[in-house]
């Protein structure tokens, strides 16, 4: 579940920190810039693990702060691939089933990597396993709240740095003409698309609720 | 910010929930001195901490752990399976073939329930769930 990463990076400590011992300093720092922060292609970072190396520090002109390059290795939680995990169903929808970990909230369960069969119940608002044996079919709810075990299937890194201006909706520059044009201009709620998406799966023997499987 | 190697080591999630309650135990020593920017590092290691404290991990040890890997040695597994037996404890054969990839190939039945075995000997359970195996037995006689 968790990868140790090795990085490099300048720390800048401000003047008001000089008196705290340098590793200290830099370790907050690290950690008020990393912690529970997706890193591109990286995963999520936790907590700082050790420092290997600090070069020396620099002070620069016109900035009071010292700026020091530090190799470090941190914590960060990036699951491989076919992983086995064991979360907590957030919610169900149509995309599919909603798991959490605690700590990390986006995952999902895609439709057709549910138990099959499986339908959406749509009054519940919970997918279903249509679970058949020789004495009939049992109807098996993935509730919210239940444990639930799954198979990492694949990962989605997106960056979510700034696009910059060009992307802006046009601004309104010709206020008085076109009034009903800027009826739909109302900027759409910006959709927040998270930097990092597991995507699992339960339709093997042993996936699933916890509960399906035991006795 | 250069990321030199991405893959440096694996954890096991022992040795995380032991950073991590080490680290907290620091800072609580140390006073509340820094509470500005640390609100980040506070949230991730309180659900990272709740989240393994319901695990196998919050009750084993560095022995424990290396016990476990000298007695894995000679079943051939490969270090992400092993790091997966150790997480999860499992204690049905269903739960062995998911976590040993082509189990039915490499294992017979006679290895699978023997890896069952020595998990359920080594790592250490929870002792409500097996209070409660325990008192069913005892019920059933």
């Amino acid at each position: 579940m968790f990868v140790l990463v090795e990085m490099v990076d300048t720390v800048r400590i401000p003047p008001w920190n000089f008196q705290r011992q340098l590793n200290e300093a830099v370790t907050e720092e690290l950690n008020k810039k990393l912690a529970n922060k997706v890193v591109y292609n990286v995963g999520l970072c936790i907590c700082l693990y050790d420092i290997i190396k600090l070069e020396d520090s620099y002070i620069f002109p016109g900035d009071g702060a010292s700026h020091t390059k530090v190799h470090f290795r941190y914590v960060v939680f990036h699951p491989f691939l076919d992983e086995i995990l064991v979360g907590k169903i957030k919610y169900c929808s149509q995309e599919g089933v909603h798991v959490s970990l605690g700590f990390f909230d986006d995952i999902i369960i895609p439709p057709e990597s549910l138990q099959q069969p499986a339908k959406f119940d749509e009054a519940e608002q919970v997918w279903v396993w249509e679970y058949e044996t020789d004495e009939g079919a049992h109807d098996l709810y993935m509730d919210q709240g239940e444990e639930i075990r799954f198979r990492v299937a694949d990962e989605v890194f997106l960056d979510t740095s700034p696009t910059g201006p060009s992307k802006a909706a046009e601004a309104p520059a010709v206020p008085g003409a076109g009034a009903g044009a800027a009826a739909a201009a109302p900027e759409p709620e910006q959709k927040k698309e998270p930097p990092y998406t597991l995507i699992g799966s339960v339709s093997e023997p042993g996936l699933g609720l916890l509960s399906w499987w035991n006795n | 910010m250069d990321v030199r190697d991405a893959n440096a080591a694996m954890l096991s999630n022992y040795e995380v929930y032991h950073l991590l309650t080490d680290l907290k135990e620091k800072r609580k020593e140390s006073g509340k001195k820094h509470s500005s920017g640390q609100q980040n590092l506070n949230t991730i290691m309180y659900e990272t901490l709740k989240y393994l404290s319901k695990t196998a991990c919050s009750r084993q040890s560095p022995e424990i752990v290396k016990d476990f890997l000298t007695t894995m040695q000679d079943h051939k597994l490969t270090k992400a399976e092993k790091l997966q037996l150790l997480n999860h404890r499992p204690q049905t054969a269903v739960e062995i073939q998911l976590m040993v990839e082509e189990s039915e190939e490499r294992l017979s039945e006679e290895q699978i329930e023997e890896l069952i075995q020595k998990v359920t000997d080594i790592l250490p359970g929870d002792p409500e769930q097996e209070g409660e195996e325990d008192m069913e037995a005892s019920a059933d006689q």
